[in-house]
């Protein structure tokens, strides 16, 4: 059923500085669109109420990857295609570029952006936990200023995230001490089928081992086990500091078990989820030991 | 016509006007406002790829596009596919491989299939299956297809060769 869209409107700003404006002077009753991917979806359906919209597929300066001494910068606008094809994120952030070819297919990854992922904050965001792992920092703007928000404090609840509404999302930035720390690392998806599937488990994980063989990084990932994408910091913590053998495995597995808290849904059960978070995960372990 | 502005877009190289609503996916002003009802809505919810159509040579989803970010863009449908009376290579050999069955997922594949092809002219089969894995067709079991797309890029092989041949004499 088309959704009825009359009281629906699309502002379509010529600058940054003329959305921000735009956003602040609405009251926060504008909510950004980008490529559509998400929104389309559920306005197609008539899942979502027609409300009015910015258009910030335009906006040029939000798109791009780029680079400082101490950061990888990607504007929020930079689309999964962009992602898979920069040898940069290829060589430095390969979890992301992993993530970002599991998302959808082609056509979807053509239009499908990176900040979109983040301010749709759905718990199954595929780019979500690759962020995790790497440390990502949120950089947002509004005219009131600029902020920076670490990406693992960004969400507060389902679909709640501390972006205010007259706020966008300008870039992610990627911390190089973060990436060249990641060490062995793993992304995984189980979805129904390989492609334009939705996740019943996404995840990602990093185990970087100091020149004693000691674990002295280590990020846990996962997202459609929680109300929003989470580091399981518990499980880190367990690991850090730690010689991977066979016992420390298993109570890492265990400390996951009791960490996590995925739902029954549409798209897969509770249980199904819990058993393979925790296999993917353990084999993941297994598979840094041997290496 | 309430709410409806004029959008000028360019289609299959031609520049055309149509009355559109600001909120309007570019699938709806294909077909309803331009009269290119080549383009297929399918799920309407960006899986199956039926509506799949090029933006500056690249494939999205015209479902799940706002047609007022195609403005100034080049957008390609399934009708502007041929060379004047003759067909594409990969209209002629959909049809002769039995590529296209009930053919409703067909326009879509073919928009994929000209953008893979023309940045890949020699894919292994595992680059088909990667680039028309938004593609669903529910006919042919994808075997056909995969031949169609191989014969397809032989064509353009040839046909290249042939080009580059007249070149050097």
């Amino acid at each position: 059923m088309r959704a009825p869209l009359s009281q629906f409107g699309v502002e379509s700003p010529s600058s940054l500085e003329d959305a921000l404006a735009r956003m602040e002077a609405s009251g926060g009753r504008l909510t950004p669109m980008a490529g559509g991917t998400d929104l389309y979806v559920y306005l197609n359906a008539g899942s979502i109420e027609p409300g009015r919209w910015i258009d910030i597929w335009g906006l040029d300066e939000l798109r791009g990857i780029a680079e400082d001494k101490t950061h990888y910068l990607l504007g929020a606008l930079t689309t999964y295609s962009q992602i898979r094809k920069s040898p940069v994120m290829q060589q430095a952030l390969p979890l992301l570029v992993e993530a970002a070819a599991t998302v959808g297919a082609v056509a979807i990854q053509n239009r499908g952006t990176l900040g979109g992922n983040i301010a749709n904050g759905s718990p199954a965001g595929d780019s979500l936990p690759s962020l995790l792992v790497y440390d990502a920092e949120i950089d947002v703007r509004s005219v009131r200023g600029s902020r920076s928000v670490p990406f693992h404090q960004f969400y507060t609840g389902y679909r709640a995230s501390v972006l205010a509404k007259d706020e966008l999302i300008e870039r992610i930035r990627i911390p190089k001490a973060a990436a060249a720390r990641a060490g062995a690392s793993r992304f995984i998806k189980v979805g129904t089928r390989a492609a334009q599937a939705i996740s019943k488990v996404v995840g990602a994980f990093a185990l970087h081992r100091g020149e004693d063989g000691k674990i002295d990084r280590c990020r846990v990932a996962l997202g459609s086990v929680a109300p929003v994408p989470c580091r399981m910091t518990q499980v880190e913590d367990h690991l850090t500091g730690q010689t991977l053998d066979g016992e420390l495995i298993a109570s890492a597995v265990e400390l996951l078990d009791e960490g996590i808290k995925p739902i029954d849904d549409i798209r897969s059960t509770a249980r199904y989820r819990r058993f393979v978070s925790l296999r993917v995960f353990e084999r993941f372990l297994q598979e840094s030991r041997e290496s | 016509m309430k709410n409806r502005e004029i959008l000028e877009l360019e289609v299959n190289g031609h520049r055309r006007q149509t009355a559109a609503r600001p909120y309007d996916v570019l699938l709806d002003v294909l077909r309803d406002g331009l009269d290119l009802t080549g383009t297929k809505r399918g799920c309407d919810m960006g899986t199956c790829g039926c509506c799949t159509v090029l933006m500056d040579g690249k494939p999205v989803l015209s479902c799940l596009t706002l047609a007022g970010q195609c403005e100034g863009k080049a957008i390609t449908t399934i009708e502007g596919l041929k060379d004047g009376a003759h067909l594409h290579p990969l209209q002629k050999c959909f049809a002769d491989a039995g590529g296209s069955q009930c053919g409703f997922c067909t326009p879509g594949f073919l928009m994929t299939c000209t953008a893979l092809l023309e940045k890949n002219q020699e894919p292994s089969d595992g680059e088909i299956r990667e680039a028309i894995s938004g593609n669903m067709c529910r006919c042919t079991g994808y075997v056909k297809i995969i031949e169609a797309i191989q014969q397809s890029a032989e064509v353009l092989r040839a046909r290249k060769a042939g080009n580059e041949g007249q070149a050097d004499v």
